[in-house]
């Protein structure tokens, strides 16, 4: 086991370096001097060199990186541009939000998603198993911010059901109303995941009914309850890595969908940063949900071997 | 064609059909399959009349794209004179989304044609040299699948700046390692083949062995993965719009349309949420159209 998580830990630190160069290229990216937002205008030379060096813009790119990638690690992200508040104190309350719907969201997929996949999986060749399938094709190919702007036309506008825009002005504890206003967002973020996990769950259902143990285990007479919870254990390993990835893509995904919503999370920040230019801010939050996305595949990857032992044995 | 000249005692031709058929070549039977799939063809022919009329829209559309008319803002659809209504500036749909097309679609296909070219060169030549090449690109393949892909594409437009060419350069940098990832993967595969080793003992030429046997065999997996990315990528595409960072106003495109209608939700919420409709339509036909190319080439997912 320790080996295992050794030789995944050693996949996983070279992939987070170069996480970290893509990231760090970002600003050498962006089209014009980068310190033009902060520079005075009409600064002499003499002011200008001095910003530089300030910056550490005046050293071997190389250099800069390795510097600017030490002060990442403890926890400087360096100045917003526009908000000039260190870039770590403008994600972190952002974060929360997008986690926050994001949990929402993913909750609902799992619930939808693997309900879907298992009757997908289970009534295979029936008119359901093709109306399932079809529906996960319609699932992934459809743009998720429009259908929240549809969603907002027919519950918000039409019905006046539900909120359309924001969070809930904050109060104390965790009510309805704030759960009123994550509805909407939520269902929009899960659609994606959920049409991809009914999609991966009925495909694992499906292989592992065809392997011999579970006809085996139908002969011997075991109830179809208790051979459903032998297909669930052989199906879980896969089913979890399309979840991980899937929880990943929805947190980094999350910028068109909070924008609809103008919820107040990370792809608003992203949004504002893009807006401004506000390069720092940018970097800084595609750095830090990107690391997360690693992490979390990572971890994904950690608790493979407990439903699976044989995962450890290659 | 000359016909061959009939001798007597020849068989009829009706008996020689059955041997015609095989000898059909792989890719004229894929295409008889594709031609015989009734979804393939619907997704076709839709997509087709978007494109047509993307491409005629100047001569086709009744009114001027760019043109705004105070009194006739926000017009619901089926409004006399203005079959899909209207938009927040007073300009017929129809015409605008029929326009939008043109930058959408382009936006959403360009990308996937760069990613292809670069993506099979660089799989291709990973598969086929393996070793410490297939190290390096392999590995920094790795890196940027490191990304979400939503994420992947606003970083890089959201540091280039918005513009359709940052756009075509950050879709097609999204959509490069997954295409690599399957070159190489079915290039690998087909290297370890006998008739690959018996091409390399008669001493063929690695760039003659590439081009003559590798690229025919590794044509058909990856041009159907990449077909299957086209929805996505004019999602995405229409998505960066939507977020500001492609075409600028006034010009007319599907994501840019959703962004700036959607302030008058609240006053036209159809009108708001119909070119949201195209970019469904467009990506959910090309989805389809790939996974009957994948049926008829016979690829397995």
């Amino acid at each position: 086991m320790l080996w295992y998580v050794l030789r995944r830990l050693a996949y996983v630190l070279p992939i987070l370096l170069g996480v970290s160069i893509v990231c760090f290229s970002l600003l050498h990216l962006a089209p014009g001097d980068p310190l033009t937002a902060v520079m005075p205008e009409f600064a002499s030379d003499q002011v200008i060199e001095q910003i530089k060096r300030s910056y550490g813009f005046d050293k071997p790119v190389p250099v800069q990186y390795l510097l600017w990638l030490l002060n990442v690690l403890s926890g400087d992200l360096g100045l917003s541009q526009v908000a000039n508040r260190p870039v770590l104190d403008e994600i972190v309350p952002a974060m929360v939000n997008t986690f926050q719907l994001a949990a929402f969201g993913i909750g609902l997929s799992l619930l939808g998603g693997i309900g879907l996949g298992l009757l997908a999986g289970y009534t295979r060749r029936l008119v359901t198993d093709r109306a399932i399938t079809t529906t996960a094709i319609i699932g992934v190919s459809v743009p998720h911010y429009w259908v929240g702007l549809v969603l907002i036309a027919i519950l918000a506008v039409t019905l006046g059901l539900l909120p359309a825009m924001g969070k809930a002005p904050p109060s104390p504890g965790f009510g309805l109303n704030d759960i009123r206003h994550m509805i909407l967002p939520g269902v929009t973020l899960a659609l994606i995941p959920t049409g991809i996990i009914a999609r991966s769950v009925r495909a694992t259902v499906i292989d592992v009914r065809k392997q011999e143990f579970v006809q085996t285990l139908q002969a011997n007479g075991l109830p179809p309850r208790r051979t459903f919870l032998h297909v669930i254990k052989n199906a879980s390993p896969t089913v979890l890595a399309i979840i991980g990835i899937q929880l990943g893509h929805l947190v980094g995904g999350s910028i068109l969908v909070e924008t609809v919503f103008a919820w107040p999370g990370t792809g608003y920040l992203l949004n504002n940063a893009i807006a401004y230019r506000d390069i720092p801010v940018l970097q800084g939050t595609i750095l830090v949900l990107a690391t997360f996305f690693v992490m979390l595949n990572f971890l994904v990857d950690l608790a493979q071997p407990f439903l699976d032992p044989r995962m450890t044995r290659q | 064609m000359s016909t061959p000249a009939t001798y007597a005692g020849e068989t009829p031709a009706r008996i020689v059909e059955p041997h015609k058929r095989i000898q059909r070549t792989y890719w004229q039977a894929a295409r008889r399959r594709l031609l015989h799939d009734p979804v393939s063809m619907g997704c076709l022919g839709i997509l087709s009349l978007i494109i047509t009329a993307a491409i005629l829209a100047p001569w086709i559309t009744p009114y001027d794209p760019y043109t705004s008319s105070i009194v006739n803002r926000l017009k619901p659809v089926l409004s006399p004179g203005f079959v899909l209504g209207t938009d927040e500036l007073g300009r017929d749909m129809l015409t605008r989304l029929i326009y939008g097309g043109r930058i959408s679609l382009l936006m959403g296909l360009l990308p996937i044609f760069i990613a292809t070219l670069a993506g099979s060169i660089l799989g291709i030549v990973a598969g086929y040299f393996g070793g410490k090449t297939n190290m390096v690109i392999m590995r920094v393949a790795d890196i940027f699948f490191a990304f979400p892909s939503v994420l992947l594409a606003v970083g890089l437009a959201g540091a280039l700046g918005a513009g359709v060419v940052n756009v075509l350069i950050s879709l097609s940098l999204v959509f490069i390692p997954p295409i690599t990832r399957v070159a190489e993967a079915a290039t690998t595969q087909i290297r370890a083949q006998d008739f690959v080793e018996a091409a390399r003992a008669t001493g063929a030429s690695a760039p003659r062995i590439i081009v003559g046997h590798v690229l025919t065999n590794v044509a058909s997996p990856i041009l159907t993965y990449a077909s299957s990315l086209i929805g996505l990528s004019i999602v995405l595409a229409s998505g960066l719009s939507f977020l500001g960072l492609g075409i600028s106003p006034p010009l007319a495109d599907w994501g840019l349309m959703l962004n700036t209608l959607r302030q008058s939700i609240f006053l036209a919420p159809v009108n708001a949420v119909l070119p949201g409709a195209m970019i469904l339509i467009a990506s959910v036909c090309f989805n389809l159209l790939s996974d009957g190319l994948r049926t008829a080439m016979d690829v397995k997912p």
